[in-house]
């Protein structure tokens, strides 16, 4: 093959699989410690190692929330912390069918001589990194490369480098036993147009893919985490059935069936507006051969961080806050969703952040 | 979008999903003078323009063979023909709904600097020819690449021209309404194994979609003639199953849903071979967003040719030879061949001609 089949071949296989279930979807918590502060800072709660231990474990512990993911992607810190009770968050997690996952780059750095444009940074001693996580119970990692529409934006170096930068990462991934999550997020910034979206979206994933095959990666034991194809932060807003149209076009046109799985990320939109898009993704009367679903951060946490608000007698009412979340977003994977699900204003409250940086 | 805005684009996707019906297939019917003068040679009979005519009426008149086909590939001279009765041949087929497409390549040349590496010319007037074509009663394209496997080879260099041939091709065929066929054939001869084939089939694939991509080519307005994924020429027979496997495998890995057929070479292969590869490949059980279906020409005209020898009064039996392979090969496309088709002479006979010059 082109593909590179080491020892865990057949397990990344059985894992993006299982981790791609209808019905299920990834939560994104790997928040590092200086962007869980600004969560924190907006609902007033003090940045320290016990605070970031109390949420994952309200997270981790809601009940009825287990059917609903496949996997949870961690921070290194939190890979190692444990519940109130002294249990590994990593067992707890595989104990109910839920993969621990790892965040492993390092941020993004300009490139010199563009606009303002990133690649991402984390390469360097990966591979042994890798090999410690797998052994602290992680079984997927996830990269983040980002990428920005503008007059002359993204660039072909932009391109290239992020492209190459998550295969690179991709392939030591699989040599080391994590699955690889290829996120390669087209930022919603800016006054374009869906077209626009679409047309970079498209590009981007055509670059992305023909740098996998290059490095060797064994697409089975992949999954996508892209960005929804929508109009610019600055543009008028259109439906759900629109961002789904464009969306599935777009990795039609460019994902490979072999994949088997798409694991949208939520970037700036609200709760309510991921899910719907998500769920309307999946009522597209259009063949799809990778199942659709969430990785979300922000889309399914805003709202239960809002109810929680740091303080112990919130906890329940916070849990049952992430679980409409969760029942959603699964809804949403089986084109199910039946929409309204928590009166919550935060829920239909934008995450949108200018120049977001993670 | 990432591909271009063409004025017939409505036109192009309804054509090529038109091609990829179930149930029907391609005849390549597109042999150059010289090459038909080596087919008409085999069986003694001469070269002229009249053989020539009789042959392709043969074929074209089969009762009963037209509706296993969705389309023809001819040669520009077959273009402008008319059976004996004075009907143009671009009428028949045009009346029983099978689609006249049209060969546009103008041979290959080598590539200096290579171990006889290839590319493909035609580019030049490419526009003005297809709307002449299209003017004639064309509605799709073919365009042969074509690379081997050696110790070097495929190089990058000959990788990289084909594909970015064939995607300036194919964008030229979209902008004057022919569907074009992409097609980069990598010979089988070699003695490789199937590994081998299907590594290099992968990495070419690859290629060619990242150049379309390049290119602003409709993918769902294109069709794709690869060859199977086999051992080489000169290595060990496998059996259909495991032809199918590795061949179906390599195009999930590099073929977007969006393309809407896949209609297969037959290289060297025997009549019989390639209908029982095309058959095992539907009968398998994994993702295929696709529709597989054939594009044969020796595979579907050996045994008529033979059974026809010239002779006006071998044109009924030769016409049911040919009845025998169509309606195998449309069986195939449905993964229902038994493998009972009344072998004709020489079905099960190798075609493969060492460093095939079409």
């Amino acid at each position: 093959m082109s593909a590179f089949v080491g020892k865990y071949a057949d397990e990344l296989i059985k894992t993006a699989k299982y981790i791609a279930t209808p019905g299920k979807g990834i939560l994104a918590a790997d928040e590092s410690t200086g962007t869980i502060g600004k969560r924190f800072a907006s609902i007033n709660v003090e940045n320290i190692e016990s605070n970031r231990q109390a949420l994952r474990e309200l997270l981790f512990t809601s009940p009825g929330t287990f059917p609903c993911l496949s996997g949870v992607i961690l921070f290194e810190e939190t890979l190692y912390q444990k519940t109130s009770e002294g249990k590994p968050f990593v067992d707890l997690l595989m104990e109910n069918g839920v993969i621990p996952g790892i965040k492993v780059d390092k941020g993004v750095v300009d490139l010199a001589g563009t606009n303002g444009e990133t690649t991402t940074q984390g390469l360097d001693s990966l591979g042994t990194r890798c090999q410690e996580y797998y052994k602290a119970g992680a079984r997927f990692a996830k990269w983040r490369a980002v990428l920005k529409i503008g007059d002359t934006e993204p660039s072909e170096l932009s391109i290239q480098e992020n492209a190459k930068g998550l295969a690179r990462y991709a392939i030591i991934c699989q040599e080391n036993g994590l699955v690889p999550i290829v996120e390669p997020e087209i930022l919603t910034d800016g006054s374009h147009d869906i077209k626009q979206c679409a047309a970079v979206t498209e590009t981007v994933l055509a670059a992305v893919y023909k740098a996998l095959n290059e490095h060797h990666v064994l697409l089975e034991g992949t999954l996508l985490k892209p960005n929804m194809v929508t109009p610019g932060s600055d543009s008028p807003k259109v439906t759900p059935e629109v961002i789904a149209d464009y969306t599935v076009t777009a990795l039609r046109r460019t994902v490979p069936p072999a994949v088997p799985g798409i694991v949208f990320l939520s970037g700036g939109q609200s709760e309510e507006e991921a899910t719907l898009n998500l769920n309307a993704m999946n009522k597209l009367d259009v063949l799809k051969p990778w199942t659709l679903t969430f990785s979300f951060g922000r889309a399914l946490q805003q709202s239960t961080l809002k109810a929680w608000a740091g303080k112990t007698e919130n906890v329940a009412k916070a849990q049952a806050t992430f679980l409409t979340r969760c029942k959603a977003n699964s809804d949403a994977t089986l084109g199910k969703y039946t929409g309204g699900a928590s009166g919550d204003s935060a829920a239909s409250e934008s995450l949108y952040v200018k120049g977001y940086k993670y | 979008m990432s591909c271009f805005t063409s004025k017939f684009a409505d036109e192009l996707i309804a054509n090529a999903a038109y091609i990829g019906t179930p149930g029907k297939g391609i005849l390549a019917a597109d042999e150059s003078t010289g090459t038909i003068g080596k087919r008409l040679a085999s069986i003694n009979v001469e070269n002229v323009e009249s053989n020539r005519r009789a042959l392709r009426e043969l074929l074209f008149t089969t009762p009963g063979a037209l509706p296993c086909l969705s389309g023809v590939i001819l040669f520009e001279e077959t273009l402008y023909q008319k059976s004996s009765n004075g009907t143009p041949f671009v009428e028949i087929l045009k009346s029983a709904g099978v689609l006249p497409g049209i060969k546009v390549d103008k041979g290959t040349v080598e590539l200096a600097g290579t171990n006889g590496e290839t590319t493909t010319q035609g580019l030049d007037g490419l526009g003005e020819r297809c709307k002449k074509y299209y003017e004639a009663g064309a509605r799709f394209a073919k365009w042969r690449a074509v690379l081997k496997i050696g110790q070097n080879e495929p190089s990058e260099l000959a990788i990289h021209e084909n594909a970015y041939g064939l995607a300036r091709y194919a964008v030229i065929c979209q902008e004057n309404g022919l569907v074009p066929i992409v097609e980069p054939e990598i010979l089988v001869d070699g003695s490789h194994d199937i590994h081998k084939c299907a590594a290099v089939t992968e990495r070419v694939l690859a290629a060619c979609y990242k150049a379309l991509s390049d290119h602003h080519v409709l993918l769902e307005g294109t069709l794709l003639k690869p060859n199977m994924v086999t051992p080489g020429s000169e290595s060990a027979k496998v059996a259909p199953e495991v032809i199918a496997e590795h061949t179906v495998r390599a195009l999930q890995r590099t073929v977007p849903a969006a393309v809407p057929a896949i209609v297969f070479l037959s290289g060297g292969q025997s009549e019989e071979e390639a209908t029982r590869n095309l058959n095992a490949m539907n009968q398998l059980k994994t993702k295929k967003p696709w529709f597989l279906s054939f594009s044969f020409g020796r595979a579907l005209q050996q045994s008529t040719l033979k059974t026809w020898g010239g002779k006006e009064e071998n044109v009924k039996k030769a016409q049911e030879a040919f009845l025998v392979r169509c309606k195998a090969n449309s069986e195939a496309t449905l993964g229902a061949y038994k493998g009972d088709a009344k072998l004709g002479e020489g079905a099960a006979e190798s075609l493969h001609v060492k460093d095939y010059k079409y």
